[in-house]
């Protein structure tokens, strides 16, 4: 499916669990307050990053590679806020 | 309890739908499975029953958050996961589709919910990962919560269930199967059922991983054994060694990520990549398999074969009985369309209630529409029956094994005289139902044109159009492998039927099952047919493989297959031209 993607970042996901119920829920809480979509993607499959129900559908371990892309550049914060998340292993990480 | 080590063991049945299932053994008596009623809502009432909805789950929030509440701060693993929950509640994927598909089904809100639910657990099937496969859990916790609201607190028998499990049952009734929560269920085993039994047609039409015809399954099984079912080659076995688990593990992955992917994209509809929409509707023999065929995307019946009832009753049953069930599938489908099909059977198979007549050639004997023709009592009572539940949705009525104009001519008659008795009798019904003939039959391709300008459709029978074109049986193993849906001679046929049907600008379905398999699908589309009915089960996967296909490609492609005169270079072909897109095939091992 071809959606105009206005802005892309790519993360990686660190935390030992891999995406999981509660960082999802996070994600589409933040993505929900979005003015257009906003899509996780791991080059294969793109989901919806307002559902965690689709998020989790992604089964995406740790180490796997996440492009996170927003339709509208008006959405640029958020697509920062959830980048972060990401960079910070969903606040997961052993020191 | 003492620990006794069980042998493998291994029982061969049919196989039901396929896939793999690993799990825990569940055996039923009728109070096991939750009953859930499907029930219409008219358009009028639909915003009333999104509220009713919309009220359960604000209700069912309330009351997670009244559990959260009282919880101590240290118990937060627990915490976290309930927190979760909160948000699933209104998850687009749980709550938004279930209020779309109140609206756009305009059934009730536990059928809704029951299936969205259903359908967002097949995504997670990919069971590799542990904690993934935990989150099944939740949303089934959600879910459930919601419908215990919808349902009232009277109706509560889920805590029945409390896991996934594969369900050992002796049999298996189309009213059974429509009331399982097959959320909760892995799979299912029967012991009865053959290959044309009602169980054998309701197990075709679930699509969970099943296995029935199993005689000794409820007798062999005890509750919690590891039990494996394999769908695919009507296999199960019955507390696996470690190595039989791990080679099923690894098939079981391949196959649900594969299903996984299609399963998510399959309610939306079947448009190409340059834009045509097709119409990929299905093959039915019972009224109850309505569900699943709306599960799989289908848009309309476009083969409602009629023979069941018949031989079920074991007499041929009167204009009002045909009249119930063929209304009462009009009405569930409409405003889509339903094809329905007049018997098409061998004389034969009424014994003893009709005299038997030995025929050396059944296949070329008195069958389908010449036996009707030659018992007009029993083809007049299906035609009336047929065009007065046309006044109950959209109906069309299809004539099959037409195979001269001289029959077409009889059965017109036919349908002259069935609409001058119900004209005299004052019954309601439409007299202007669009009337089809299969084309299954050489002569009758070779007659395409003229047959055109006297009917509004054609459908395109492909089991048999083979059989006679290649003057072979398929049944008979000695000839089975002439059986070529891709043979020069058959596409030839395809093809002269379809530009008849342009020529006198009608309608042209195909409901063969080369409709249903993908390599077939790109010379299909490329000849011009846009029209598919199809068994159930394969919407899901044709849908998909029709997203990727480029029509204009399709047309030249199967422009090119004319210079092959064999079907292995035909096949040969189109599997380099279309490999990318072919979907994955489990290779027997």
């Amino acid at each position: 499916m071809n959606r105009l993607i206005q802005i892309s970042h790519q993360t990686i996901i660190l935390n030992d669990l891999g995406m999981h119920a509660r960082p999802a829920a996070r994600i589409a809480q933040m993505a929900m307050n979005a003015e257009k979509n906003i899509w996780l993607s791991d080059g294969n499959t793109q989901v919806d990053a307002s559902s965690i129900i689709d998020i989790l559908t992604l089964c995406a371990k740790k180490g796997t590679h996440i492009h996170i892309q927003a339709e509208s550049r008006e959405d640029a914060t958020i697509l920062e806020q959830i980048k972060a998340f990401f960079d910070n292993g969903f606040g997961e990480l052993t020191p | 309890m003492t620990q006794k080590k069980s042998r493998e063991l291994v029982l061969k049945g049919i196989s039901g739908s396929p896939g793999i299932c690993i799990g825990k053994a569940y055996v039923v008596d009728r109070e096991g499975v939750n009953i859930i009623e499907r029930y219409p809502i008219s358009k009028a009432m639909l915003p009333k029953e999104i509220d009713r909805f919309k009220h359960a789950v604000e209700k069912a929030k309330k009351e997670h958050a009244r559990v959260i509440k009282s919880l101590d701060k240290d118990v937060s693993d627990t915490l976290n996961i309930l927190e979760t929950h909160m948000a699933l509640f209104k998850d687009k994927m749980l709550y938004g589709r279930t209020i779309e598909t109140i609206q756009n089904e305009q059934i009730n809100a536990e059928w809704a919910l029951r299936k969205i639910s259903r359908q967002t657990k097949l995504m997670f099937q990919q069971v590799d990962d542990p904690y993934l496969q935990s989150r099944v859990n939740d949303i089934v916790q959600v879910s459930d919560k919601i419908m215990a609201n919808l349902l009232g607190a009277r109706n509560i028998k889920i805590a029945d269930i409390n896991k996934r499990v594969i369900i050992v049952a002796h049999d298996l009734t189309p009213a059974d199967a429509s009331q399982i929560q097959l959320e909760r269920i892995k799979g299912f085993v029967t012991d009865r059922g053959g290959k044309d039994s009602h169980t054998g047609i309701v197990a075709k039409s679930l699509k969970i991983p099943s296995v029935f015809g199993l005689a000794r399954a409820t007798a062999s099984i005890s509750n919690d054994d590891i039990l494996i079912v394999d769908g695919s080659s009507g296999l199960i076995i019955i507390n696996p060694e470690e190595d039989t688990l791990f080679r099923y593990e690894e098939r079981l992955a391949r196959f649900e990520a594969y299903r996984a992917d299609i399963e998510r994209e399959s309610h939306l509809p079947a448009i190409t990549r340059d834009g045509v929409a097709l119409n990929l509707m299905a093959n039915i023999e019972l009224v109850e398999e309505v569900v699943s065929a709306k599960d799989n995307g289908a848009s309309g019946i476009g083969l409602f074969r009629t023979e069941f009832l018949y031989l079920d009753l074991k007499r041929f049953p009167t204009e009002e009985e045909l009249l119930l069930k063929y209304k009462e599938l009009a009405e569930l489908m409409a405003p889509q369309s339903v094809t329905i099909r007049t018997l098409d059977i061998n004389g034969d198979k009424f014994n003893p209630y009709i005299d038997p007549v030995e025929e050396a050639n059944p296949a070329l004997g008195l069958r389908a529409v010449r036996f009707c023709l030659e018992n007009k009592k029993i083809f007049i009572t299906q035609i009336k029956a047929i065009l007065r539940a046309g006044a109950f949705g959209h109906i069309k009525l299809l004539i099959p094994m037409i195979s001269c104009m001289e029959e077409l001519i009889e059965v017109k008659a036919v349908i002259r005289q069935a609409v001058a008795e119900l004209e005299r009798d004052e019954k309601v019904f439409n007299k202007d139902i669009p009337l089809g003939i299969m084309i299954e039959v050489p002569s009758a391709v070779l007659m395409a044109d003229e047959l055109a300008g006297q009917v509004d459709f054609f459908s395109i029978g492909t089991n048999d159009l083979i059989q006679y074109s290649m003057a072979i049986d398929r049944r008979n193993r000695r000839v089975a492998h002439l059986y070529q849906a891709l043979n020069p001679a058959v596409i030839k046929m395809i093809k002269m039927t379809f530009e008849a049907a342009r020529r006198n600008d009608i309608e042209v379905v195909m409901c063969g099952e080369m409709a249903g398999d993908p390599i077939n699908i790109p010379v299909l589309l490329g000849i011009g047919i846009r029209h598919l009915s199809m068994n159930s089960a394969s919407i899901p996967v044709i849908k998909k493989m029709v997203r990727d296909i480029d029509i204009e490609k399709a047309r030249q492609m199967s422009e090119e297959l004319i210079q092959f005169t064999t079907v292995q270079e035909i096949i040969r072909f189109i599997q380099e031209e279309y490999k990318e897109i072919l979907p994955y095939k489990e290779t027997e091992d």
